[in-house]
């Protein structure tokens, strides 16, 4: 027997574009009188590739022909761009919905964090929200019973566990829904993109839980995210996904270097417009760029250069609190640092309606001679991330003076290079 | 999975298809808890912030009866077979009420609950049974009600009730068997077509005046009398009638097709529900 906690095999997903409404009954009238002949699907043919840039067809493949195996007790990471398949083979994981063709097996209950604080009722006090909701996860009384302690400690809610929810503040909401999520028992998590909230305190709480989860109860656990920094720390295997096929797997330092490389879309600018450019009715990103300090984007940067990130967007209603993040990363993932537009500034901060840049500048010689990513998030802190994860990258080279003149530098060892001042004395 | 040989030793196995007859039944099971915890949350989240709360379960039927009395009664003359007619009427109400309200609420499982569905699995039979049991507790309650009337009109000699009383486990049983089918059937139709939403709560107000609720069976002209009869509510409410109010008519062989047809609508439904409910995340 072999000692896997999870088998895919062959599994395919069809989806049906667009309006359910006429034209269904007779798809299915057809569909119908071809099964009772015995013959084949015939919508099934129609599916096309997951290509979202490409118009036409009623029907997709959101997934075609995945197969992978998750060993028992393995975290493994599952990343890939948008539309990549990723949500959907965690929704069939989880059985929301069934695969077109296929099968998944697995060993032990699989519970599910596609989205915390799934059945919250908002009449309810924390207390008996946290026993239904447990039920909803798949948990007996009983074993909510034995766990409450533990949920309420980890969320720290104490003093308003008898408070019905709905006085609760978002922040709270997500730390005991999301307590009750990690408290799960179960052989198997499917985890996916939680720790878009929260603050950093709790993010790194969930994260370290997670950690503890896998590695010292031997659970297994499938993490789908964007932070390529949570999957570098928690997972040892990932699998790429593209256009609904799995591209590669492996080690998961290798496949987050393929993943932000293999990919040409990632430049120095990224322009987006009309309805595609990523966000809400309120914000809308516009453009990213890195520029050097006369605001070009095309010529090479050399670590005697500045390096501005620009980030160009539009707000079409007053939001408040918004933050703008950056993420900088080093060619495999790795992150070298992050940082917002929110600089500790008190919140109930306005931006009323407008196009604005919020920009940062990265200093010359710092960076050392590497490919760079940045990941940019747009969002409302412990309430609603409204774009993530988009990516620019830029490559620095490094040029000393030598015997030869001026030449570029052999790499550095390290993932920044900055150039201080030392001194030299004699002391004695 | 034609071959059992790979399904051994896997806890759980995602196919495309569920058999039809793969009913997950215990799976039900397991997640009991979880229903009686929806039946709490259902009893809770109801009357929270109204002002006169559980006692809208009294102000409802009361206030049906009185419009009934008023226009049946009163307006249209409709006899009541010698009941007197506050009692005909509510017995009517409190049965009516229970089959509508399961048959209502399950008609709309799909619907109202897509984002807890698309989210997490659990045997999605939970729901429709946690509405029979959230739907029973009202119930009871009006019930209640119908038995003050009762034992007064009794103390009065209005009314006299006979050992069939003791039928009232079976129709209950029966009431909640036909709710929940057809509440299934509908709700299983509904993920795809939601014109049926409509026909519903239409077709339900036309049903009532198919059901001797607000009239005895023997005022049903003889030419009909065959289209009411055809009706499975109609034996249950009759020989609910029979057996609280003495007055009405006790068939056993309307009966029998009764509970019959609820037998054939409620194994209808489960197997409509079961096909459905793997895949309707993707049309809801």
């Amino acid at each position: 027997m072999s000692n896997y906690a999870v088998e895919i095999e062959n599994v395919s997903k069809l989806y049906r574009l667009g309006e359910v409404g006429t034209g269904t009954i007779s798809h299915d009238i057809n569909r119908w009188w071809k099964r009772i002949r015995g013959k084949e699907d015939p919508y099934l043919k129609l599916g096309q590739d997951n290509k979202r840039e490409e118009k036409g067809g009623q029907y997709v493949w959101a997934l075609k022909d995945v197969n992978f195996n998750v060993e028992k007790g393995q975290v493994l990471g599952i990343i890939g761009k948008n539309g990549a398949g990723k949500s959907t083979l965690l929704k069939l994981l989880s059985r929301v919905t069934a695969p077109t063709t296929g099968h998944i097996k697995a060993k032990g209950r699989i519970a599910s964090l596609l989205e915390v604080g799934t059945g919250f009722h908002p009449e309810l006090t924390g207390r008996e929200n946290v026993f239904l909701n447990g039920a909803i996860l798949g948990m007996t009384k009983q074993e909510i019973r034995r766990k409450f302690d533990e949920i309420v400690d980890f969320s720290g809610v104490e003093k308003y566990i008898d408070t019905p929810v709905k006085r609760y503040s978002s922040g709270m909401y997500v730390r005991l829904a999301f307590g009750v999520a990690a408290h799960l028992e179960s052989e198997i998590l499917i985890v996916d993109e939680v720790l878009a909230v929260g603050d950093a305190e709790f993010q790194a709480k969930c994260l370290d839980k997670m950690g503890s989860v896998s590695h010292g109860e031997g659970r297994t656990v499938l993490f789908v995210s964007h932070n390529m920094g949570a999957v570098k720390n928690l997972c040892d295997s990932s699998v790429l996904m593209e256009r609904g096929t799995v591209k590669s797997s492996g080690n998961t330092s290798e496949i987050i270097e393929q993943y932000l490389s293999g990919d040409s879309d990632v430049e120095r600018f990224k322009i987006w417009k009309g309805n595609e450019r990523p966000g809400d009715e309120n914000v809308r990103l516009n453009k990213i760029q890195v520029v050097d300090k006369n605001g070009r984007f095309d010529n090479s940067i050399t670590t005697n250069d500045d390096v501005t990130i620009e980030i160009h967007y539009d707000i079409f209603k007053e939001v408040k609190d918004l933050r703008i993040v950056a993420n900088v990363m080093s060619y495999d993932g790795g992150e070298v640092f992050t940082t917002s537009d929110f600089n500790y500034q008190h919140s109930n901060r306005v931006r009323t309606p407008g196009t604005y840049v919020s920009k940062f500048t990265i200093p010359a010689r710092i960076l050392t001679s590497m490919k760079y990513h940045i990941s940019v998030d747009i969002d409302i802190p412990m309430v609603q991330a409204i774009v993530m994860s988009q990516l620019v990258s830029f490559s620095v080279e490094e040029l000393i003076f030598n015997e030869l003149g001026l030449t570029l530098a052999s790499r550095p060892s390290g993932v920044i290079h900055p150039v201080y001042p030392w001194s030299v004395e004699k002391t004695n | 999975m034609n071959n059992t040989e790979t399904i051994k030793g896997w806890d759980i196995v995602i196919e495309p298809k569920n058999s039809l007859f793969s009913l997950n039944l215990k799976d039900v099971w397991r997640y009991r808890d979880l229903l009686q915890l929806l039946v709490k949350r259902d009893f809770i989240s109801i009357y929270k912030q109204t002002i006169l709360g559980p006692l809208w379960f009294f102000i409802q039927p009361l206030l049906t009866t009185a419009m009934y009395l008023l226009i049946f009664n009163k307006v249209a003359n409709l006899s009541t077979d010698d009941v007197p007619p506050l009692l005909f009427y509510l017995a009517g109400i409190t049965c009516w009420n229970y089959f509508s309200e399961t048959l209502t609420k399950t008609s709309d499982t799909f619907i109202t609950n897509a984002s807890i569905f698309g989210k997490v699995y659990f045997p999605r039979l939970i729901i429709p049974l946690s509405i029979v049991f959230s739907s029973l507790i009202r119930l009871v309650i009006q019930f209640a009600l119908f038995m003050i009337f009762w034992v007064y009109y009794i103390y009065q000699g209005a009314v006299q009730p006979n050992m069939y009383v003791l039928l009232f486990p079976v129709l209950l049983l029966m009431m909640a068997a036909l709710g929940l089918g057809l509440g299934i059937i509908f709700s299983s139709l509904t993920t795809k077509y939601r014109d049926l939403r409509f026909l519903l709560s239409f077709g339900i107000q036309l049903l009532m005046f198919a059901t001797p609720v607000v009239y005895p069976l023997s005022l049903a002209p003889e030419k009909y009398k065959w289209l009411i009869v055809a009706n499975p509510f109609t034996a249950i409410i009759e020989t609910f009638r029979y057996g609280f109010l003495g007055k009405g008519e006790l068939n056993w062989m309307y009966l029998t097709y009764s509970a019959a047809a609820t037998f054939i609508i409620l194994i209808i439904g489960i197997l409509l529900f079961n096909k459905v409910e793997k895949n309707f995340m993707d049309t809801v």
